[in-house]
């Protein structure tokens, strides 16, 4: 492996650089801890750099609420909250990943939840975040996770007669409902 | 009073006789009828949308009461399909979102990838690809502002800068091959070195360019019925823009100033110096400027990386992800390896997850990626920023007539492909 100078100083200016960084994701956890109880979450790591935390969808509501109005690290921004599917986590098969941004602190925090493909209710944010609405709309319609309290918790980019959740790991990329193509020649 | 004396009395003042006949019962006026609300189907085709979504509006003769958006009609299902490919195949999906930046959203999803990967890209590469990232967003706002001058009727800037942006076009094919959907670059770098005739194009268009662009706002930013058109038209304060998760134009023109180069450097853009153009009102006037500004700082940007385009490979030594050189594959057998493997996928990636997100030409574009060490994606997930600011059209249009909304629309820049995916 060849080992260039160039590569180990850009890899010790990466580690310099992530030195604020990490002292921000201290400062996070600490509060965090702080707010919540240390019970709160699990599985707290940092990878590649941004604090990522699993708690429980009983207390996302409270804790993405209580970080909106904190005034130390004024997570008030909700980038982005999508769904995922893990098939073999018996009793935890579904899954919301949210992250959230402080843009005056400049620090990120992703939240993941986990919950049964057999009762996949979370609550919404909407009453917290305007943009919560299509992002839950859309986890919806790919998953099928039933956000109480959403106004309007309808299909978004599907049509409206579909009758499955399409981003499921159980379902093939293609409708298996379709009769017009043949898989002889593709092996499909 | 008559001009003729053979005319006095035989006239009557048209207001005073309307007074009577309003009066008499004979004219109704507008309280005899009922508040009727019209609902007007606004698309999904329709040649002011700029895209493939609906918005079914009821409105109380020209005021909009309130907007429903239908959006999905260009859902192609990317982020099921970035399940079933290996990571050098779905770029072509990444140029697909925001077709009018396409390099764009190649860069973001090659420095996720190599975040994943642990792939350090040189410094030649790097400015490259800011230089095709910023040539990018140009078009992006180049696209936005003349079409907003169409949509209130005035044609001829649109003309005179598509002019320009076919020469980028003809830049990117120098560069990548592909004029709109470029699939440029690779993870760990770009396929190629930009060619003499790619940097000459480069020069020659930031030669011209320049004084297209003074033209273009001659023709529009102290035209009189222009900020008519514009000013005051569809604001969102800037509290209402952060609840909605505005990024980009779209939350700069609403006063905050919010870039990620600024805030999360990537790909060098901290050693340019460029300035962050911001609003106050939020309103389209402010979203037309902030853009206009934008392309001049992109300029000022694409300037200081050719001037200062460093000598150097174009791309990481890293043989594990990145294709060798064709020559090499005929005639090495570590070469033919490496391609083979990376082509069929068999690449180690490893297990673990990470957001990366670039400054889009509609603001933060991010790539949510969870990998499980196989040859795809466990999940990908892409933070469209066109899909979350969308939701607030609805309320910046409340209480505004129909040509305010369609004007609203095309300064938020809603690029239907980032939209559904």
């Amino acid at each position: 492996m060849a080992e260039n100078p160039e590569e180990s100083a850009a890899a010790q200016e990466t580690a310099a650089t992530l030195d604020p960084a990490a002292a921000k994701n201290a400062q996070l956890l600490a509060l965090l801890q702080r707010l919540f109880g240390a019970d709160a979450f699990r599985d707290v790591e940092t990878p590649y750099g941004l604090l990522t935390v699993t708690t429980t969808r009983e207390q996302i509501h409270g804790i993405i609420a209580s970080l909106q109005q904190d005034q130390e690290l004024q997570l008030n921004f909700l980038t982005t909250m999508c769904g995922i599917h893990y098939p073999e986590n018996a009793g935890q098969e579904l899954g919301m990943v949210y992250h959230l941004h402080s843009l005056v602190h400049n620090v990120r925090l992703r939240i993941k939840i986990y919950f049964p493909i057999a009762d996949p209710v979370v609550p919404t944010l909407t009453d917290l975040y305007a943009t919560a609405n299509w992002m839950e709309r859309e986890a919806y319609d790919f998953y099928g996770i039933i956000f109480t309290g959403h106004p309007n918790l309808i299909r978004i980019l599907n049509v409206e007669d579909m009758d499955y959740h399409p981003m499921r790991r159980e379902y093939a990329l293609e409708d298996g409902t379709r009769e017009d193509k043949t898989d002889l020649f593709f092996g499909r | 009073m008559a001009v003729n004396d053979a005319l006095e009395g035989t006239h009557k003042i048209v207001q005073e006789a309307r007074e009577q006949q309003q009066h008499s019962g004979l004219i109704p006026t507008l309280n005899d009828f009922s508040q009727e609300l019209t609902t007007l189907n606004l698309g999904p085709t329709h040649p002011a949308t700029h895209g493939i979504f609906q918005n079914i509006l009821q409105m109380d003769g020209e005021r909009i009461i309130s907007g429903v958006p239908t959006i999905g009609y260009i859902h192609r299902a990317f982020e099921k399909i970035a399940e079933r490919r290996p990571f050098y195949q779905i770029t072509p999906l990444t140029d697909r979102m925001n077709y009018c930046s396409s390099p764009i959203n190649n860069m973001g999803w090659h420095m996720t990838v190599e975040k994943l990967l642990g792939v350090t890209v040189p410094k030649r590469a790097q400015y490259m690809r800011v230089i095709a990232m910023e040539l990018a967003r140009i078009t992006d706002h180049l696209i936005c502002n003349s079409i907003l001058g169409v949509d209130t009727g005035a044609f001829t800037g649109f003309l005179y800068v598509f002019q320009e942006r076919e020469k980028v076009y003809e830049i990117y094919e120098e560069i990548c091959g592909a004029r709109l959907t470029t699939n440029m670059g690779r993870v760990g770098g770009m396929e190629r070195d930009f060619t003499a005739v790619a940097i000459q194009k480069l020069r020659d268009w930031l030669k011209t360019f320049p004084a297209v662009m003074r033209e273009f706002e001659a023709m529009f930013t102290r035209n009189r019925i222009f900020m008519d058109r514009t000013a005051n038209v569809g604001p969102i304060t800037a509290e209402r823009a952060l609840n909605y998760g505005f990024t980009g134009p779209n939350l700069r023109a609403a006063g905050v100033d919010y870039d990620v180069r600024v805030m999360n450097p990537y790909s060098s853009y901290e050693d340019f110096e460029f300035e962050i153009p911001v609003g106050t009102k939020g309103d389209t006037y402010d979203r037309f400027l902030v853009r206009n500004e934008e392309i001049w700082q992109s300029l000022r940007i694409i300037n200081q990386a050719l001037e200062n385009l460093p000598e150097g490979p174009f791309h990481a030594d890293a043989p594990h992800y990145y294709l060798p050189p064709k020559q090499a594959v005929y005639k090495n057998m570590e070469a033919l390896i490496y391609h083979f493997k990376i082509i069929m996928g068999e690449i180690e990636a490893p297990v673990g997850e990470v957001y990366h997100s670039v400054e889009g030409g509609n603001g933060e574009l991010g790539f949510y990626l969870v990998s499980d060490g196989g040859r795809t994606p466990y999940r990908l997930h892409f933070r469209r920023p066109c899909f979350i600011y969308y939701q607030a059209y609805p309320e910046m249009v409340v209480g505004s007539s129909l040509s305010d909304a369609i004007v609203t629309l095309s300064s938020m820049n809603v690029i239907a492909g980032e939209l559904d995916a």
